[in-house]
């Protein structure tokens, strides 16, 4: 009895000792290694914002973000299917892509010092430039964000948007009340119920929720936009080449929209002669191959999911009912921050 | 592990290898230097894993800037405080709705607890319909029930409910006077303290004479003139001499909001009373089984000696149903306690929604800040035991 005992003991105690032995430090080097080997991509993804990550009714993905992932997933698998996306609130993305959960963050996160450094992440490149505003009913009479002394502020925790609020209303001196929920949702169906007098997050969700909203025309964006949120993917900090692919992805879409390669003509953009388009497509040199891909990597972007301007057009530009205007998302020849990084 | 002797002594002239007691010690030694070797591979293993990550660790962020804000703080707290300080904040709204929750939960759960036994049909029926709800409703279900469902479609900022008194409630909390104390209201403080130590004088003193000769006196009554009579009496009398002692900052309609006054926050009322009344539901049923485990016998004699039903309850049938009471009576607080985590359901700022929610994810921390809230949890759950486990003791059957 006694001898059975200790032995199951013994071998309990083994066993763990030998998982805590097992659990010793991750390969973080071999992200597209492993998602070849899955056969798929995991995308950490919003749970539900229009124009940049939400699912439809039967559960096919749309946004901004999404395609960005569907692009990857198309560079890498020539598919643009391939791609599980797995939804996140704000507060649990940086700790699902920490762990491993996810292969990439595509979820509309601002890039900031304290993120890439202490996260043990990388922002690559930054894939909308957005900014925080505040949306109030139009009853209220409020027309700008300094007329808010007094009032109730509805915010999602765990972002930004929460320290930029504070830093407003500091600056500004001005009191406020913060009620701060865990998801989107909940958020604005708080201001939406009457909880808040304004309900603030980035500027292109401000128009996304509204347009959620029962009633879209009762609610009113204020001018002002109170910070800068430079939203881009995030990856693992220590995987180089996966960091390069999700660089080059996003300097692919933006190379092809500045040289007008688009989804319908890239087949005969194949043939074109101009040497920079040649480089993009893989007619020309092997560029892909240096980042664990095949040299027709951005041809297969392109031809899966479309140019940068493509994407922003179908998912929150004209094209789409958010309708935002391309504002300091206009590539850098059209006045704008996207300056495609050349290929060579 | 067992080391029950099944040897016979006369082994002990064997080979130390077969005494069971050095075997037992030598296997017990064994598993604890395995265990401590376990944690110590897990720790080492997570902060080499950290520094690989280039993931910061330890907990120096505590004591730098949150830069957010708070809609419900005990203590002084803005955007220029500590992650510490926001720590302590979430930990005061905890323990807030915990106490509270406890206290209000214990009060109504005894109450349906014994309209449960009640020969009126109507009261007994009511109470079993409300227990049977109650109890078997999932409790987020509950809070949003509280939240969204009760406390969301009242009246909006601008068209407050006034209550009267500068009472005002509306779809943003319950505004009520703020106390401003002057600097001579220590003397109303005093009297609130002579007020209570002569209460509990008084009840003491009338203990011992109703033991010895039978009188009674009217002890609620008492204490209740002296807890609250003295101090108002003073605070009058304060009022008359010099300057009023305590002053009251009433509510005030501004633009968005009411400023001025205490604001009880809406998240604060739905999490109170969906922890109140669904543990209530669990204490009623507690409750229904202490009084029913004392032998009808006890009643019976009460009632033979002429105790009417009521002092019959307090002073023969409840006191022995609390020995059967207490234990799960403590596991109900426990509960609820860490029940009110489910706050971050509905935006109440306690432990998990602060430090959990907004502090870890600003440092991104995660290690740090779940060990940090496991361990206060568990410190208030075992606080609580503690007390509850010497409150039992006190009441357990003593043996002579």
């Amino acid at each position: 009895m006694k001898s059975r005992m200790t032995q199951i003991a013994l071998a309990l105690g083994a066993g763990l000792v030998g998982a805590a032995l097992a659990t010793s430090p991750a390969a973080a080097q071999a992200t597209l290694a492993n998602v070849k080997q899955k056969g798929f991509l995991q995308c950490g993804s919003n749970p539900g914002l229009a124009g940049f990550g939400v699912p439809n009714a039967q559960g096919e993905w749309s946004g901004l973000d999404v395609d960005f992932c569907r692009a990857i997933a198309a560079a890498i698998f020539n598919d643009p299917t391939k791609v599980r996306f797995i939804p996140l609130s704000a507060k649990d993305r940086f700790t699902a892509l920490q762990s491993g959960e996810i292969d990439v963050l595509a979820r509309n996160s601002t890039m900031t010092m304290s993120r890439d450094t202490q996260l043990g992440l990388d922002f690559p490149v930054v894939n909308y430039y957005d900014g925080q505003g505040f949306m109030v009913r139009k009853k209220l009479g409020v027309a700008s964000a300094k007329e808010l002394n007094g009032a109730s502020i509805c915010t999602q925790q765990g972002t930004t948007t929460e320290l930029n609020l504070a830093d407003f209303f500091r600056g500004n001196n001005l009191k406020y009340e913060v009620v701060a929920f865990a998801t989107a949702d909940e958020t604005f169906k708080a201001y939406d119920t009457g909880r808040c007098d304004a309900f603030t997050t980035d500027a292109s969700g401000l128009y996304a929720q509204r347009l959620i909203s029962a009633t879209p025309d009762d609610h009113l964006v204020l001018p002002e936009i109170i910070s800068k949120e430079p939203l881009g993917p995030s990856v693992r900090h220590g995987d180089n080449q996966w960091a390069d692919i999700v660089r080059w992805v996003h300097n692919a879409m933006l190379n092809a929209e500045e040289y007008k390669v688009t989804k319908a003509n890239v087949d005969e953009m194949m043939k074109s002669p101009n040497p920079e388009i040649k480089r993009l497509l893989g007619a020309e040199g092997s560029f892909g191959e240096a980042i664990g891909l095949t040299k027709d990597w951005a041809y297969r972007i392109v031809k899966h999911v479309g140019n940068y301007g493509e994407v922003f057009d179908r998912n929150v530009g004209e094209g789409s009912p958010l309708k935002i205007k391309r504002g300091v998302n206009a590539l850098w020849t059209q006045g704008g921050l996207q300056y495609g990084i050349p290929i060579r | 592990m067992s080391t029950t002797a099944t040897v016979p002594p006369e082994s002990s002239k064997a080979s130390m290898l077969y005494d069971p007691k050095v075997r037992g010690l030598v296997y017990q030694g064994a598993l604890v230097v395995g265990i401590g070797l376990l944690f110590y591979l897990a720790t080492t293993n997570a902060i080499d894993n950290l520094r690989a990550a280039r993931i910061a660790s330890g907990f120096g962020f505590l004591s730098s800037t949150s830069g957010f804000d708070v809609n419900q703080t005990l203590v002084p707290y803005n955007a220029t405080s500590t992650y510490g300080q926001a720590f302590l904040v979430g930990l005061l709204n905890t323990l807030l709705v915990a106490v509270i929750g406890c206290i209000l939960a214990t009060f109504l759960g005894f109450a349906m607890g014994i309209a449960r036994l009640s020969s009126n049909w109507i009261v007994a029926k009511t109470a079993m319909v409300y227990v049977e709800v109650i109890r078997n409703l999932p409790l987020l279900l509950q809070l949003l029930f509280w939240y969204i469902a009760v406390l969301r479609p009242l009246p909006d900022a601008r068209n407050s409910v006034s209550m009267g008194a500068g009472f005002f409630l509306n779809n943003r909390g319950l505004f009520v006077p703020r106390p401003l104390f002057a600097a001579d209201a220590w003397l109303v403080w005093a009297a609130l303290a002579v007020g209570i130590v002569g209460s509990v004088a008084f009840a003491v003193f009338a203990r011992r004479t109703q033991e010895q000769t039978g009188k009674q006196y009217p002890v609620v009554l008492t204490s209740l003139a002296l807890v609250l009579g003295l101090p108002l009496l003073v605070w009058l009398v304060l009022g008359l001499v010099t300057a009023n002692p305590i002053s009251f900052e009433m509510p005030e309609q501004q633009r968005f909001n009411l400023r001025g006054g205490l604001q009880v926050i809406p998240e604060f009322v739905a999490l109170t009373l969906g922890l109140v009344v669904y543990t209530s539901g669990f204490i009623a049923e507690v409750v229904r089984a202490g009084i029913l485990a004392v032998s009808k016998g006890q009643s019976e004699a009460a009632h033979a000696l002429g105790l009417r039903s009521g002092p019959t309850l307090k002073l023969v049938v409840i006191p022995q149903a609390m020995r059967v009471i207490i234990p799960p009576l403590t596991s109900q607080y426990l509960n609820l306690t860490k029940n009110s985590s489910l706050a971050v359901a509905i935006g109440y700022p306690d432990l998990v929604q602060v430090f959990m929610g907004t502090v870890l994810n600003q440092t991104g921390q995660a290690i740090e800040c779940v060990a940090i809230t496991m361990a206060v949890y568990l410190t208030i759950s075992l606080i609580t035991s503690a007390g509850m486990n010497i409150y039992n003791s006190r009441k357990a059957l003593v043996e002579r």
